[in-house]
């Protein structure tokens, strides 16, 4: 299925979870976030929310700014 | 003046300069430049990750021993900067956000509207809000009626060096301001964020006058000294204008006929 990871679009298995998405573009485990279709997901809760297809998954993380 | 505690939302700070970290040519040069300014707390943006990205600006302020403040920078919307600033919130793992509404990329000023609507959702979640704010008197008391921490009024655009366009109204944010006021935006150099300090505010917030400056460390040295100068004569009380001259020294006791028939010293 395609879901969109930080307005991209990406092919991902069955049954991905926020989790791997997350693991797939961040390096770094710490200092990052993540939304699905605009409301956050917990980091606790990444590994146990599945992706369906057209879901919209954004990454952040903190840079230079302000 | 070692006790003259900058204090938000119950904590304590012993500068009363806040930075940014936009603008800095390496992460190398902002570490320097932070140590420099001597701040406790220090804004940063929230992107999308870039997964070549080499070093975190965390990293940095991490070895600095600086707090961080997350910004909602470049929301235009209420609901954009809610997210970001839950985003913020589940990165770092603070509550507190600068909080950063715009209402156009040409002047980047505050859109009052989506930012008190913003500001009210971020306080009922639970989040220690400072918003960046138009230097307007009547938007700074409803932000602070909505629960905000703090207010932090623009000098002038940010990134504008154009220093304090409105000092009278920023006094007159101070006067009514009932949680700390900074100054945030517009500062070109040091005296700016003296005059800031004069005026009454109680902290400064700048990242472009540093970071873009020719010598980044040294500009921030001096405004770490332009903010301690403006709060020392802020508290020691300045001396009202005068129309006329005063004089310093002594009228009395001066040589014979000096003082009498002189050019000038009658009524004007």
């Amino acid at each position: 299925m395609k879901v969109i990871v930080n307005g991209e679009p990406r092919e991902v298995p069955e049954g991905a979870s926020v989790a791997d998405v997350v693991g797939a573009v961040s390096p770094a485990a710490s200092g990052v976030a993540a939304a699905l279709n605009d409301e956050v997901v917990r980091r606790s809760a990444w590994a146990a929310t599945p992706l369906r297809d057209a879901d919209r998954v954004e990454v952040l993380t903190a840079v230079q700014g302000g | 003046m070692s006790d003259d505690r900058l204090v938000i939302a119950g904590e304590e700070f012993g500068s009363r300069l806040i930075m940014g970290t936009g603008g800095a040519p390496s992460l190398q040069v902002l570490a320097e430049a932070l140590t420099a300014s001597g701040t406790e707390l220090t804004t940063v943006a929230m992107r999308r990750v870039d997964p070549a990205a080499r070093g975190s600006v965390l990293d940095v302020l991490r070895d600095c021993g600086v707090r961080v403040l997350p910004n909602t920078a470049g929301c235009f919307t209420a609901g954009e900067a809610v997210l970001t600033a839950r985003l913020a919130r589940e990165a770092l793992g603070t509550p507190w956000v600068k909080l950063e509404v715009i209402a156009d990329e040409r002047t980047l000023l505050p859109d009052p509207v989506e930012l008190l609507d913003a500001a009210e959702r971020l306080v009922a979640d639970g989040f220690v809000v400072l918003p960046y704010t138009n230097d307007d008197p009547v938007l700074a008391r409803r932000l602070e009626q909505a629960g905000c921490a703090a207010v932090m009024p623009l000098g002038s655009p940010i990134g504008s060096g154009l220093g304090i366009r409105n000092p009278h109204n920023i006094e007159l944010i101070v006067e009514s301001a009932g949680v700390p006021v900074v100054l945030d935006a517009g500062i070109g150099t040091a005296s700016d964020a003296a005059l800031a300090m004069e005026l009454g505010c109680d902290a400064v917030l700048l990242a472009t006058a540093v970071t873009r400056a020719q010598r980044p460390a040294t500009m921030a040295t001096a405004m770490r000294h332009a903010v301690e100068s403006g709060r020392l004569a802020r508290l020691a009380g300045r001396i009202p204008r005068r129309h006329l001259a005063q004089a310093s020294s002594p009228g009395r006791a001066l040589p014979v006929g000096r003082a009498s028939a002189r050019p000038g010293s009658g009524p004007l």
